[in-house]
C-alpha cells in the first residue's frame, strides 16, 4: 500500500497509510523535519506546506490525497519569491524562537505568489492562519511588503 | 524566571569539581578560552531596592557556596579556519542570547561579526552556571545581565592570547600590536595574522589574569543592530529544534495524562492501543499511560485507543469560578503583611470617599510553538539527553535520580527551543521527570523522543496562578491619600528548590511590582493570601507583574483622574525619586504625542512598570472593534535596560512582549469546569493573538551607561494596564476580569463594584 508522490521535485514512495497526515510523513518518514508540528487541527500553520503552489496544512492532510501531486516544503521551497521573502526576512531579522517561521515562509510565499504587492488587508488575509507566539507579526508585515518591492524592483 | 540560588549539591551527587586550569584545552584543533571569573553582581547591584532585587544579591553574593562561583569556564573557540565559536550557556528561544552573548565577546575580541558563531554549552554547573541563580539555567530575563562582564572577560582574555602569540612569534612588544576586525597587526613590521593562524600557538600560553575590557567608549559593536547569528538557518528549514532529532532504533512516545489534576490511572484496558498499528508497548508511569511507537502519529493514535479508568480520590475537582469566589472572599481580610508605608488604613477611614477595586486572573498556559519534547537514550556513560532544558541543572537532577546515575553522568544536549515564556523551566523537572520515567522502561541503547501534543500543553497544567487583588484607594487635596492592597493567588517558590525564597509567609514573585511600587504613596499596606489547590502553577513570562503591572497602572489610573490628574503628569508628580520610570514615561509620551490629536472613536492609555530590573513605558490607542473588544491600533513603547548590547534585538523583544501580552489579556484563559476538568484544549479555544490583531509599534530605546538588564519579560507588564486604561477613556469601563473577553461575555458586571 504504497503512496507515490512529488515531494520538492524528486519522485517519492512512502509506506505510511493513507490516513497519515503528510506532515508526520514528512517529518517521520522523510526526515524533512522544516515543516513543524504545532496544534494538529489546522489552527496554527506551523505545518504549511504547498500543494501544487497553493498553501495548505499537512497536519489534517491525509497523504492519500496528495498521491500523486507535487508536494513543497521549505526544504524545497525555490523561485524568485522564495529568495526575496528569504532575503527580506533576514534582512530585519523577523524570526525570534523561529519554530513557526517555516509555515510563516511557506504562506508568504504562496501569498506573493499570488498577489504581487499585497496590502496590510491582503497580508491579513493571507497570514492569519498562520499564528506566532513570540508575536514577529510587525516584521513579518514589514518583510512581506519589503519582498513585494524587492520583486518589483 | 527564577530568583534566588539552589546549591547544586542539594539536588543530586555532587558534581565534581574540577582544577581550575582544566578550561584550558591545548589541542590542534585551536584555541579554547575560558576565564577565571566572579560574579559581578555583588558591586553592580548594591543600590536596587525591592524583593527581588534582594534575593538576586542574595544570589550573586554568595553563588555556589563561596569560592565555588569561581570556577572556571569554557565560552571562547577559536578554530584553524578563523572561526570563533562563542559556547553560549543560556538556552536560545528567540530572546537573542546566540547573538547577544557573542557581540559580548566579540566586541572584546576585536573579532569581526561574519566570523562568529554560537552554539550551546553543555550541561555544566561548574562552567556554565548562571551567577545569579547558582546553577546552570536562562530565566528572569537575565542572559545579559549575569554574561555581561563573564563573556566580556573571556572575548578579550582570548584576545590578549592571540596577541602575546603573535608579539611572540614576530618578537616585537605586545604593546604595539593592534586588533581589528579579527586581524592582528604590528604596524612596524608590517606583519598581520588572522585570529586561525595564531589560535595553535595562543593555546599554548599561560592564561592572564584580570585582563582590562574596554572602556565603553570604545565600543564598537556593542549598542549597534549586528544581525542575529540564528536568523539564516530559521529562513530554510534547517535550524533544528528537539522535535527534528532522530536516532537510530528511536521510539516516540506518547503520554496519557489525566483529565484532573491529581488524579490517577485506576484500571487500564490497552489491548485495542497494542492492535493499532506501529504501536510497540504500553507501560504505566507515574504521570501517566506511556505509548511508544514507531512514530509519531502511530503514538498519538495508540494514545486514543486506551482505555484507562481513572482514580478521582485526590483530584481538584474546583471550578475556575469557585476558586475565584473563595479567593474574592479570602481578600476581604488582610493576609501577612508584605509592605507596610505610613498608615494606610488610617488613611482611608479619613478619606471622603474610597474607590474599591477587586481584580480576577485566569490561569493561563504559556502555549511555546514547540510542545514540550526531548530525545534520550542510556548508554554506557549514562544518559544522553536533547532538549530544550532552561535550567539544565534541574533536568540533570531528575534524571539522575529516577534513572539511578550521577547528575554529571547525565549529558544534556540544549537545542533550539520553540519558545518557552517560562514553560521550560520547571523547578520540579516534572518534565524532564517523565521522560526520564518513560526511558526507564526501555532497554538501555534504545533512544525514545517522548512528545507533548497541543492538547497535552494546553491541558498540562503548570499554568500562570490564577489571582484575584482586591485594592481600596482614596484622594485627598494632596494626591493620593492611601493604598490598601490585598492579594490571594498560589505561591510560585513554595515546594520548588527555590523555596528559601519564600521569606515570613512572602513569597516575592506573589507581590513584586507592588511591595516596590515607585510612586510617592505614603500610606501603603499589601498583604498576601497565598492560596493552595491541585493545580500546578509556574512562572509565565514576567510572573507576578503579569498581575501586579495591571492592577497598579489601571487602578492608580482611575484615582488620578478621581484626582483631576492627567496619566502622564499625575504619574510623574508621583515618580519624583524614580528617574528612570521618569524617564521611559516622558518618552513613550513623546514618542505618542501624548496630548495631541486622537482620531476619532479612538483613545489613549499609557502605563509604565519596571520588572526584572528593566523600565518599560506604552501608551496605547484603541477602538471598540466589532467584536466588542479593544482594538489596539498602535503601541509606542520606550525601555530603558541599562547599555543596550543590540538595540533591534530589544526592540523585538518589546514587540514580542506586547504582542504576547495583548493576546492573553485579550483572548486568554484556562477554565476548570466544573468537576475540575479543562475547558481548552487547542488553540481553537484558547486563542493566540494573530497578525490582524497586532498593533503597529515603535520603540524607543533609551541611550544608558547603567549596567545592561534583560529584556524577554520587561516588554509584557505594561501593555494590559496601557489598553485597559485606553479602553476605559473610551468606553467608561473598568476591565477587572481578565481576559477582556471574560469581561466581555460576564456583561453586566458592575464598574467600580466589589467584584
Amino acid at each position: 500500500m504504497a503512496i507515490d508522490l512529488i515531494v520538492n521535485g524528486e519522485p517519492r514512495r512512502v509506506q505510511s497509510e493513507g490516513e497519515t497526515p503528510l506532515l508526520w510523513v514528512l517529518r517521520d518518514e522523510l526526515r524533512l523535519t522544516g515543516t513543524k508540528f504545532g496544534c494538529g487541527i489546522a489552527q496554527c500553520g506551523a505545518c504549511t506546506v504547498h500543494v501544487n503552489g497553493q498553501a495548505r496544512r499537512a497536519c489534517v492532510t491525509p497523504v492519500r490525497l496528495v498521491e500523486g501531486q507535487q508536494v513543497t516544503t521549505i526544504e524545497g521551497l525555490s523561485g524568485p519569491q522564495a529568495e526575496a521573502v528569504r532575503e527580506a526576512w533576514r534582512e530585519i531579522d523577523v524570526p525570534q524562537c523561529g519554530y513557526c517561521q517555516s509555515g510563516q515562509i511557506m504562506s508568504a510565499v504562496a501569498l506573493l505568489s499570488q498577489m504581487r504587492a499585497p496590502d496590510d488587508a491582503a497580508i491579513d488575509a493571507g497570514m492569519v492562519g498562520n499564528i506566532c507566539r513570540c508575536a514577529t507579526y510587525v516584521r513579518i508585515r514589514q518583510a512581506i511588503k519589503n519582498a513585494a518591492a524587492a520583486l518589483e524592483g | 524566571m527564577i530568583y534566588g540560588k539552589i546549591d547544586p549539591a542539594d539536588l543530586a551527587p555532587a558534581p565534581k569539581t574540577r582544577d581550575r586550569r582544566e578550561f584550558l584545552k591545548t589541542a590542534a584543533t585551536g584555541l579554547i578560552v575560558g576565564a577565571y571569573l566572579p560574579t559581578f553582581v555583588r558591586g553592580a547591584r548594591a543600590e536596587e531596592t525591592g524583593v527581588s532585587a534582594a534575593a538576586r544579591l542574595d544570589a550573586g553574593a554568595s553563588g555556589l557556596g563561596g569560592r565555588q562561583a569561581f570556577a572556571p569556564n569554557a565560552f571562547v573557540r577559536i578554530a584553524p579556519d578563523d572561526t570563533v565559536t562563542v559556547i553560549v550557556k543560556h538556552i536560545e528561544f528567540g530572546q537573542g542570547p546566540y547573538t547577544g552573548l557573542s557581540t559580548l565577546v566579540a566586541e572584546e575580541l576585536d573579532a569581526d561579526w561574519s566570523q562568529m558563531r554560537a552554539e550551546s554549552a553543555p550541561a555544566d554547573v561548574t562552567r556554565y552556571a548562571n551567577s545569579l541563580f547558582g546553577v546552570q539555567g536562562t530565566g528572569g530575563s537575565t542572559a545579559i545581565a549575569n554574561s555581561y562582564e563573564q563573556m566580556r572577560r573571556a572575548g578579550a582574555t582570548a584576545r590578549a592570547m592571540l596577541v602575546a602569540a603573535a608579539a611572540a612569534e614576530w618578537a616585537v612588544p605586545a604593546g604595539e600590536i593592534a586588533v581589528s576586525a579579527g586581524v592582528v597587526r604590528h604596524a612596524g613590521s608590517g606583519r598581520e595574522a588572522r585570529f586561525g593562524e595564531l589560535a595553535d600557538a595562543a593555546s599554548r600560553l599561560p592564561v592572564p589574569e584580570d585582563v582590562p575590557l574596554k572602556d565603553p567608549s570604545e565600543f564598537r559593536l556593542i549598542g549597534t543592530e549586528l544581525p542575529k547569528l540564528d536568523t539564516p538557518d530559521k529562513t530554510t528549514g534547517a535550524a533544528r529544534f528537539t522535535m527534528d532529532i532522530y536516532r537510530d532504533g528511536m521510539q516516540t512516545v506518547a503520554v496519557a495524562h489525566p483529565p484532573r489534576f491529581g488524579s490517577a490511572v485506576g484500571s487500564l484496558d490497552d489491548a485495542a492501543a497494542r492492535r493499532v498499528r506501529g504501536v510497540i508497548d504500553v507501560r504505566a508511569i507515574p504521570s501517566g499511560v506511556a505509548v511508544y511507537a514507531r512514530d509519531t502519529w502511530s503514538a498519538f493514535k495508540g494514545r486514543e485507543a486506551l482505555a484507562i479508568e481513572r482514580d478521582e480520590a485526590a483530584a481538584e475537582t474546583r471550578s475556575s469560578e469557585a476558586l475565584f469566589e473563595l479567593y474574592r472572599t479570602t481578600t476581604e481580610s488582610a493576609g501577612a503583611p508584605a509592605q507596610t508605608r505610613g498608615d494606610a488604613a488610617a488613611a482611608l477611614a479619613g478619606a471622603a470617599s474610597v474607590l474599591e477595586a477587586v481584580y480576577e486572573f485566569p490561569f493561563l498556559a504559556h502555549a511555546p510553538m514547540e510542545p514540550l519534547d526531548a530525545v534520550a537514550v542510556r548508554d554506557a556513560e549514562g544518559v544522553e539527553v536533547w532538549m530544550g532544558s532552561q535550567v539544565q541543572t534541574l533536568d540533570q537532577g531528575a534524571f539522575a535520580e529516577v534513572l539511578g546515575v550521577a547528575l554529571e553522568q547525565v549529558r544534556i544536549n540544549t537545542q533550539l527551543a520553540g519558545g518557552s515564556f517560562g514553560r521550560r523551566a520547571q523547578g520540579a523537572a516534572d518534565f524532564a521527570r517523565e521522560v526520564a520515567h518513560a526511558l526507564a522502561a526501555v532497554p538501555a541503547g534504545t533512544p525514545i523522543k517522548l512528545v507533548w501534543s497541543r492538547e497535552d500543553d494546553i491541558r498540562g497544567g503548570r499554568y500562570r496562578p490564577l489571582t484575584v487583588h482586591r485594592v481600596r484607594g482614596a484622594v485627598n487635596a494632596r494626591g493620593i491619600a492611601g493604598w490598601e492592597h490585598t492579594i490571594a493567588t498560589q505561591s510560585i517558590f513554595a515546594g520548588s528548590p527555590f523555596e528559601s525564597m519564600v521569606q515570613d509567609g512572602i513569597d516575592p514573585s506573589s507581590v513584586e511590582g507592588v511591595v516596590d511600587t515607585p510612586y510617592a504613596l505614603p500610606h501603603l499596606s499589601v498583604t498576601l493570601h497565598t492560596m493552595e489547590n491541585g493545580v500546578p502553577i509556574l512562572w509565565w513570562r514576567s510572573v507576578g507583574h503579569t498581575h501586579t503591572a495591571y492592577v497598579m497602572e489601571t487602578f492608580l489610573d482611575e484615582l488620578l483622574e478621581a484626582d483631576g490628574k492627567d496619566p502622564v503628569e499625575g504619574r510623574l508628580a508621583l515618580l519624583r525619586n524614580s528617574p528612570r520610570h521618569a524617564g521611559v514615561l516622558r518618552a513613550a509620551a513623546e514618542l505618542a504625542g501624548w496630548g495631541g490629536p486622537v482620531p476619532a472613536g479612538r483613545a489613549r492609555g499609557v502605563a509604565v512598570h519596571k520588572s526584572f530590573e528593566s523600565y518599560v513605558a506604552q501608551v496605547a490607542e484603541v477602538s471598540r472593534g466589532g467584536d466588542g473588544l479593544p482594538r489596539v491600533h498602535h503601541v509606542w513603547c520606550a525601555v530603558d535596560c541599562g547599555v543596550a548590547v543590540n538595540p533591534n534585538i530589544i526592540t523585538a523583544q518589546m514587540e514580542s512582549g506586547i504582542g504576547y501580552g495583548l493576546g492573553a489579556i485579550l483572548y486568554d484563559e484556562i477554565t476548570l469546569e466544573e468537576g475540575g476538568t479543562v475547558r481548552q484544549r487547542n488553540f481553537d479555544r484558547y486563542r493566540s493573538i494573530r497578525i490582524d490583531e497586532m498593533p503597529a509599534v515603535d520603540v524607543r530605546v533609551i541611550r544608558s551607561t547603567e549596567p545592561p538588564t534583560g529584556v524577554g519579560e520587561p516588554g509584557l507588564p505594561p501593555i494590559g494596564p496601557a489598553v485597559a486604561n485606553a479602553w476605559r477613556a473610551l468606553t467608561g469601563e473598568s476591565v477587572r476580569r481578565l481576559p477582556f473577553t471574560a469581561h466581555r461575555d460576564a456583561g453586566a458586571r458592575a464598574p467600580g463594584g466589589g467584584g
